[in-house]
């Protein structure tokens, strides 16, 4: 494992202190009144105090749209960067820091558009990141552009006549990646099972990307309306390795049972469904980890100029 | 200087001597190593530079490099080796032409001679045999070259460099780089024991046979050398007053980096940029350091920016097309304050132009390639020694002003190799180690003290002090602010940074004269070509003086005053500049060298501009020239 502590000053946790929910708030967040974004703030607030993680050793980065705001509102140190490049800043403070918790906050332009290479490349180094992909199908911040996970049909300001291509499916796309270890799905409106997913996410050792459903209000309030009005559009996957689904077992009654660990099974789960699959695809504990790959000690400023004298006698003349 | 003048004129060098060779002493000399790509001829200059500094001769090399991997063979787009200009003196640039040069075949040598790269007088060992080649289009070729090349005064001395290679590989190919070494080595009395250690170093992952071959081929060709070959050259050496190292701009680069404390290069391959990043993977896990290789450029910045939001020093190294895809990154470092210290070793362009090729087009793109308005720092290494100094200084500017540095280093700078006095390396260089104490109550994020722009940075880890960096216009907390008063003062404050670090630089010091007809004005790799032409021209009685900028945004302080006191200010510079004599061109259209448009915003003097973009370095005498030629024009007015 790594060793930062030579080399961090003034590290030291305090014990005896409790974290409560009003610690972790930031400014008064601005999403629009019905805006998903906000459940999901409100299910980090509760996984934060839960886990009880202190909030100058929690990072935020977020990249450019609605959700990526989101760094703002949580008390925490946070990363509001540019438009599809957070997983490369998120990588980056990990592999140097691992000793801080580092959540990532896209949406779906974000991550599945002008951020698809760093979404692909960053599954497959696995760093110890908490991914949040807030899916609203739509560019809300622009005004109404067309997504990629945007429905085929439709109408945007750019595709008035409707969208003109299939939906991207980020599930499917994630777990065709080498080395996904955890692919997730949930919606904003099942506190509990947003709840449920998210910690599932931050007690898994990886690059744990989870797709959330989310309402736009403004702009696609059509887009999940019947999931939300009707529990028998939504189909959960159920195991004891997965999502926990206690109290909302009874609501949802179309249950598959899937084991995270078949990978074909989660794959043809995620392409093949009339109805909007909730759960776990896919967990791989056993993928390396990338900051853990990469973890250097880093040698005392003496031992460094040491260790330069020897490389520099290689090249004296 | 004349190599082969004292050079005996028997052209039938392949007949055993009977009398002592001639011996030549120079104070310098010029010598090239060309092959096909792939047979070797740049480790063999490598080598030949490499012992040539450690018998104590000042040392400048430059790579002859194709464009592609393995370009078709026995073509002069197949060219690929090695220049290597020593002297008695340190050499600070690649000189004007080859006085002696080792050719593998006869289309490699062509490509230098159309090149005008070789001495009207130069002494050319080739392989011997592809005169009376068997394939009568090698004999026809062979022909049509020596034709090309007939109305110089080449001195050409046949080597059975193949034939003896064969003899001692059994057939094999491969190893003539090493009889050709062999070959030079005698005619300039090279250590041979010091050279088979290099040998044993370079070869020091192979199998130990490897090490035994190539050493038994360099001393076939030393001693082939010794019975044929009728002349010697001796550049004398002065015992060097201080320890010295030797490598090129890339390794010098990338021991900076780890000398200024620098913990992670996040970077993507792009030439001629990657070497530095080869060198570091294979060293700086041992500090502690990680090399990532990202997907793409705009990963490779992301993560440093990343890493260094986090409290660790973070680079990355690139080439022009790299430098614009990480513009945007280059904005938010800007924005977010977050220290970033990015190195351009620039090559030809615009797009993909030459990428293994030098040139200085990436200035202007530096200082004002991020749209909005983005002030930071750029500085630029004039000598190998400078790559690494300026990594150490790169490292401490980003982290005192919270600020973006970019580097400009280019491929003259990458692949040169030349012996600089050794780094006296102290824990002084190294940056401290991220202080995650609590944060007084009340910090702000960006407490910008009026009188010099900066504010104490706060990184994650650091009890009270949570802010979200932010692209977007904020405040002192770090807060999303669009009113007109809180932007201006944003701006005002990350630009007071410049002016405040430009009050603690030093006019820079004149080379020459402090007043006269002419002042060239440089920057970059071009300092020792450029002081080369200034010296020749001031002892031809040219009032003639130069000065070399290190610092490029903010410029150093003073420049107006210097230029007031010459008649004529020219920058002198590998970019284009439309030539003042096209008809097509005036006063008001003409595109300028990318140094003097700045020059002349900046202090409203008419600095005129000399430019080449010939995908070569600068030859002092070109700049001889043009200093001659601009001297003539104002006495002739």
């Amino acid at each position: 494992m790594i060793d930062m502590g030579c080399s961090l000053v003034g590290c030291g946790v305090e014990e005896d202190h409790s974290w409560s929910m009003d610690d972790y708030a930031g400014a008064t967040a601005r999403w629009c009144p019905g805006c998903g974004d906000h459940a999901v703030l409100t299910a980090v607030e509760r996984l934060l105090e839960a886990e009880q993680l202190a909030p100058e050793r929690t990072v935020f980065v977020s990249g450019i749209g609605c959700s990526s705001r989101f760094p703002h509102y949580i008390n925490t140190y946070g990363f509001h960067g540019l438009h599809g490049r957070a997983l490369p800043v998120a990588t980056g403070v990990k592999l140097r820091r691992p000793d801080l918790d580092v959540f990532v906050v896209m949406g779906d332009g974000d991550c599945c558009s002008i951020g698809a290479g760093h979404w692909i490349h960053t599954t497959r180094y696995n760093p110890n990141l908490v991914v949040l992909m807030l899916d609203n199908g739509v560019y809300g911040l622009t005004k109404n552009q067309t997504s990629p996970t945007s429905p085929a049909g439709r109408p945007s300001n750019t595709q008035p006549k409707g969208a003109y291509l299939q939906a991207l499916n980020p599930i499917a796309s994630t777990l065709g990646v080498t080395n996904a270890s955890f692919v997730a799905q949930t919606g904003d409106w099942i506190p509990e099972h947003l709840y449920q997913t998210i910690r599932a996410a931050f007690h898994h050792r990886g690059f744990s990307f989870v797709r959330i459903l989310q309402r736009c209000p403004k702009f696609t309030e059509d887009l999940f309306m019947n999931a939300v009005r009707d529990p028998n559009v939504i189909e959960l996957m159920v195991h004891p390795d997965g999502i926990p689904t206690l109290g909302i077992d009874e609501i949802y009654k179309h249950q598959t049972p899937h084991d995270p660990a078949d990978l074909d099974m989660a794959l043809t789960l995620a392409q093949f469904s009339d109805r909007i699959r909730l759960g776990l695809f896919y967990r791989d504990p056993t993928v390396p980890v990338y900051d853990e790959l990469r973890a250097e000690h880093v040698q005392s400023a003496e031992q460094r100029v040491s260790l330069l004298n020897e490389e520099l006698d290689r090249y004296a003349v | 200087m004349n190599a082969s003048s004292a050079v005996s004129a028997t052209d039938d060098s392949s007949a055993a001597m009977t009398e002592d060779p001639l011996l030549q002493t120079l104070p310098e000399c010029t010598v090239e190593i060309v092959s096909d790509s792939g047979e070797g001829a740049q480790k063999c200059g490598q080598l030949f530079g490499r012992v040539s500094a450690g018998m104590g001769n000042g040392v400048w090399t430059v790579e002859i490099i194709p464009a592609e991997i393995q370009p078709p063979a026995r073509t002069p787009g197949s060219a690929s080796g090695n220049r290597i200009r020593i002297g008695t003196d340190p050499v600070t640039n690649w000189g004007d032409a080859a006085n002696l040069v080792v050719a593998f075949n006869e289309q490699v040598l062509l490509a230098r001679h159309r090149l005008g790269a070789l001495a009207e007088d130069a002494i050319i060992l080739i392989e011997a045999k592809w005169g009376d080649h068997e394939d009568p289009a090698i004999r026809e070729a062979w022909a049509g070259a020596m034709e090309e090349m007939g109305q110089r005064r080449y001195r050409f001395v046949p080597i059975p460099m193949e034939d003896r290679t064969f003899e001692i590989t059994d057939g094999l190919p491969r190893g003539k780089n090493m009889f050709a070494l062999g070959v030079i080595a005698t005619i300039f009395s090279r250590d041979l024991d010091k050279l088979g250690e290099l040998i044993a170093h370079e070869f020091r992952t192979k199998p130990p046979e490897v090490t035994e071959l190539n050493v038994a081929l360099l001393r076939a060709g030393a001693e082939w050398a010794a019975e044929h070959i009728d002349f010697r050259i001796d550049v004398p050496v002065e015992a060097p007053s201080r320890a010295m190292v030797v490598m090129n701009g890339n390794q010098a680069i990338a021991m900076g980096a780890i000398a200024a404390g620098m913990e992670l290069c996040a970077m993507y391959p792009i030439t001629p940029a990657t070497s530095a990043s080869h060198y570091l993977s294979e060293i700086f896990e041992r500090f502690g350091g990680t090399v990532h290789q990202a997907e793409d450029e705009i990963a490779a910045v992301g993560v440093a920016v990343g890493a260094s939001y986090a409290g660790r020093v973070a680079f990355t190294i690139t080439s022009g097309p790299g430098l614009a895809l990480k513009t945007e990154f280059l904005g938010l470092s800007v924005m977010t304050e977050t220290p970033l210290v990015v190195v351009d070793v620039q090559r030809g362009g615009p797009s993909t132009g030459l990428p293994t090729k030098v040139e200085q087009s990436d200035l202007l793109a530096a200082i004002f390639g991020q749209p909005g308005d983005a002030p930071h720092m750029v500085l630029a290494p004039a000598t190998i020694e400078e790559c690494f100094a300026c990594m150490v200084t790169a490292r401490r500017i980003a982290e005192a002003f919270r600020s973006l540095v970019i580097v400009l280093s280019d491929a003259n700078l990458a692949t040169g190799v030349q012996p600089f006095p050794r780094p006296d390396v102290t824990t002084d260089w190294i940056a401290a180690p991220p202080d995650l104490s609590a944060v007084p109550e009340g910090t702000r994020p960006y407490e910008w003290d009026h009188d010099a722009g900066v504010s104490q940075r706060i990184i994650p880890g650091q009890p009270g002090g949570m802010f979200t960096a932010t692209g977007l216009s904020h405040d002192e907390r770090s807060k999303v602010a669009y009113s007109p008063d809180v932007h201006h003062r944003g701006s005002a404050m990350r630009s007071r940074k410049l002016a405040v670090f430009q009050g603690t630089l030093n006019p820079p010091p004149i080379h020459g004269d402090s007043s006269g007809d002419l002042l060239i004005v440089g920057w970059g790799s071009t300092k020792g070509a450029i002081e080369e032409a200034v010296d020749r021209a001031r002892n031809e009685g040219y009032a003639v003086s130069s000065v070399h900028l290190r610092f490029l945004n903010p410029l150093e302080p003073g420049l107006k005053d210097i230029f007031a006191r010459f008649g004529k200010v020219m920058t002198v510079e590998i970019n284009y500049s439309d030539d003042p004599a096209d008809p097509f061109i005036t006063e008001e259209n003409r595109r300028r060298g990318q140094l003097s448009w700045l020059l002349r915003a900046t202090t409203l003097v008419d600095v005129d501009c000399w430019t080449r973009i010939a995908g070569e370095p600068l030859r002092p005498g070109q700049i001889y020239e043009a200093i001659r030629s601009r001297l003539q024009e104002g006495a002739g007015s």
